[in-house]
């Protein structure tokens, strides 16, 4: 197994990197001086109490906000400048939309690809193919012509992740992606969220309460900490080559 | 009299039938983003700027524009300081445009004001220059909302979606701003200051009622604007009515028919 522990260049690259970042909002400080780097391939569960700054953190490495001072880079461009943000799968905490929103399944997920990439861009034959694979990838499709407010929490939630990886991104980032959901449907969202570190060449960073599946999958003691927020780290060594895969249509092929 | 030969009621139905594609339409995407009172805003703010037109003896319209614009930034301006009182921005930015009017009212005494039109609309006076200006509003309105359609549904879906997508959503946020105080401005004249706001929010309730999709909501707005629009118009010149009442009337009409019909198909 050694041959995986080598780190291969272009295989094992940056994706997002940390260098001592601060941020206050209104005067107090929610995160102060944290670095931190996720590689490729990597499966981050970051855990900390309320208010230690953990959905403050994926904003920021969003570009949701800017920090106050540090730097942050994604795939080795600073995040201000980075211009392929389709490659950011990007899972909000909660959707508070508005449940009478006029919109089918189907257009949210769409709404996944509508990003810079796509700008002045029609949306083609493929794009509703990719629709429909996002949509049979998280067993939704018979829901595809739902109204989105019409659906149930754990229905919504993986609509939101179809959404995410429409995109075919490198980097998934998620905001406690299981508050709301019964206990059923959450070890089925999170089997197959491993499942998808594990075969996909997708980079994952997740907020979570669950202290107890993130111990299962990513170990005891976290490999970093900052401030109350803990990262724990897994890396996966699955995947034998590093060839891009698109997620969309292997899923589908191994059911 | 034959009405449909009468040239000023053409021009009533064709600036009528523009506006009911646009204001709907911009309607919608306000409403959708819980900004339904800026209609109300902008509306009186552009009258301050349509007083101050007649005053200085520049065209009404454009200075109503003008206004219009320049208090659909400062609202974004306020929207940002007080984040989540999105309201509260809209309120005190009204009651500054009706300040602002009610003051070049009262300058303007002497001068034989023709307010009132504006105030209430009047639609039977539409001139060559008014329909050029509805008719090239709706061509920019269309043009950009069918340009950015896509773009429009997320960022009115999900905001954030748009901001980690790449897109330019500070852009995007100016352009809506912007095509609503044109529409406004062009609407004004023809259902009055007063009940602009009901042309833009009213379709899009009844649309929010019915559709499932948001292809949906976008054709329902604009089939519900066209059909009070038209025959409000109709319906008021047949009776002598105040046509921008008749219309906001039709519309409040459609909205309780659209809201029957829901139940109706909840309870199926």
């Amino acid at each position: 197994m050694c041959a995986w522990a080598a780190p291969q260049p272009g295989c094992h690259r940056d994706i997002v990197t940390l260098n001592d970042v601060s941020f206050s909002f209104d005067g107090k400080p929610v995160l102060s001086h944290l670095s931190f780097r996720i590689q490729e391939r990597d499966f981050i569960g970051l855990i900390g109490p309320n208010g230690a700054g953990k959905s403050t953190l994926l904003r920021l490495i969003v570009g949701l906000l800017t920090p106050d001072s540090g730097r942050i880079e994604l795939f080795g461009a600073p995040a201000d400048q980075f211009k392929e943000r389709e490659l950011i799968g990007y899972v909000p905490q909660k959707n508070n939309f508005n449940p009478l929103f006029p919109a089918t399944v189907r257009e949210v997920v769409m709404s996944g690809l509508f990003g810079r990439r796509k700008l002045f861009r029609r949306v083609t034959r493929q794009d509703a193919d990719r629709c429909m694979d996002a949509l049979r990838t998280m067993q939704i499709e018979d829901l595809a012509d739902k109204r989105i407010g019409e659906l149930s929490g754990g229905q919504q939630q993986r609509v939101f992740l179809a959404r995410a990886l429409i995109s075919n991104p490198q980097l998934l980032i998620l905001d406690e992606p299981m508050s709301g959901i019964d206990a059923e449907t959450q070890q089925n969202f999170f089997h197959l969220i491993r499942h998808m570190h594990q075969k996909h060449n997708i980079t994952f960073l997740m907020v979570s309460h669950d202290m107890e599946m993130v111990r299962s999958y990513l170990g005891e003691e976290p490999k970093e900490t900052s401030g109350k927020l803990s990262f724990f780290v897994r890396h996966s060594h699955d995947l034998e080559d590093c060839a891009e895969t698109d997620l969309l249509h292997t899923v589908r092929k191994e059911g | 009299m034959d009405l449909i030969t009468a040239e000023f009621f053409q021009r009533a139905l064709i600036g009528g039938a523009l506006i009911a594609v646009t204001a709907p339409l911009m309607g919608l995407f306000l409403v959708l983003r819980r900004l339904a009172m800026i209609g109300d805003t902008l509306s009186h703010v552009s009258i301050a700027g349509v007083a101050l037109g007649f005053l200085l003896g520049v065209y009404p319209v454009l200075m109503g524009l003008l206004f219009a614009i320049a208090a659909s930034f400062a609202i974004e301006k306020l929207r940002r300081t007080y984040r989540t009182y999105a309201e509260l921005s809209l309120a005190i930015i009204m009651s500054g445009g009706i300040a602002l009017a009610s003051l070049f009212f009262t300058l303007g005494m002497g001068f034989n004001l023709n307010v009132s039109s504006y105030l209430f609309g009047s639609i039977y006076t539409l001139d060559t220059t008014d329909l050029i200006v509805i008719a090239a509003v709706t061509v920019i309105v269309l043009g950009l909302v069918t340009l950015h359609r896509k773009e429009l549904f997320l960022l009115t879906f999900d905001e954030d979606a748009a901001a980690v997508g790449g897109l330019p959503v500070r852009y995007f946020n100016i352009m809506i701003s912007i095509l609503t105080a044109l529409v406004i401005s062009a609407a004004i004249k023809i259902v009055g200051a007063l009940l602009v706001s009901a042309l833009l929010t009213i379709p899009a309730a009844c649309s929010l009622a019915l559709s499932r999709s948001f292809r949906q909501a976008i054709v329902i707005v604009v089939v519900v604007g066209e059909a009070a629009v038209i025959a409000g118009l109709w319906i008021a010149g047949v009776w002598n009515l105040a046509p921008g009442g008749t219309v906001v009337l039709l519309l409040i009409a459609l909205l309780i028919v659209a809201l029957t019909a829901r139940t109706r198909m909840m309870r199926v």
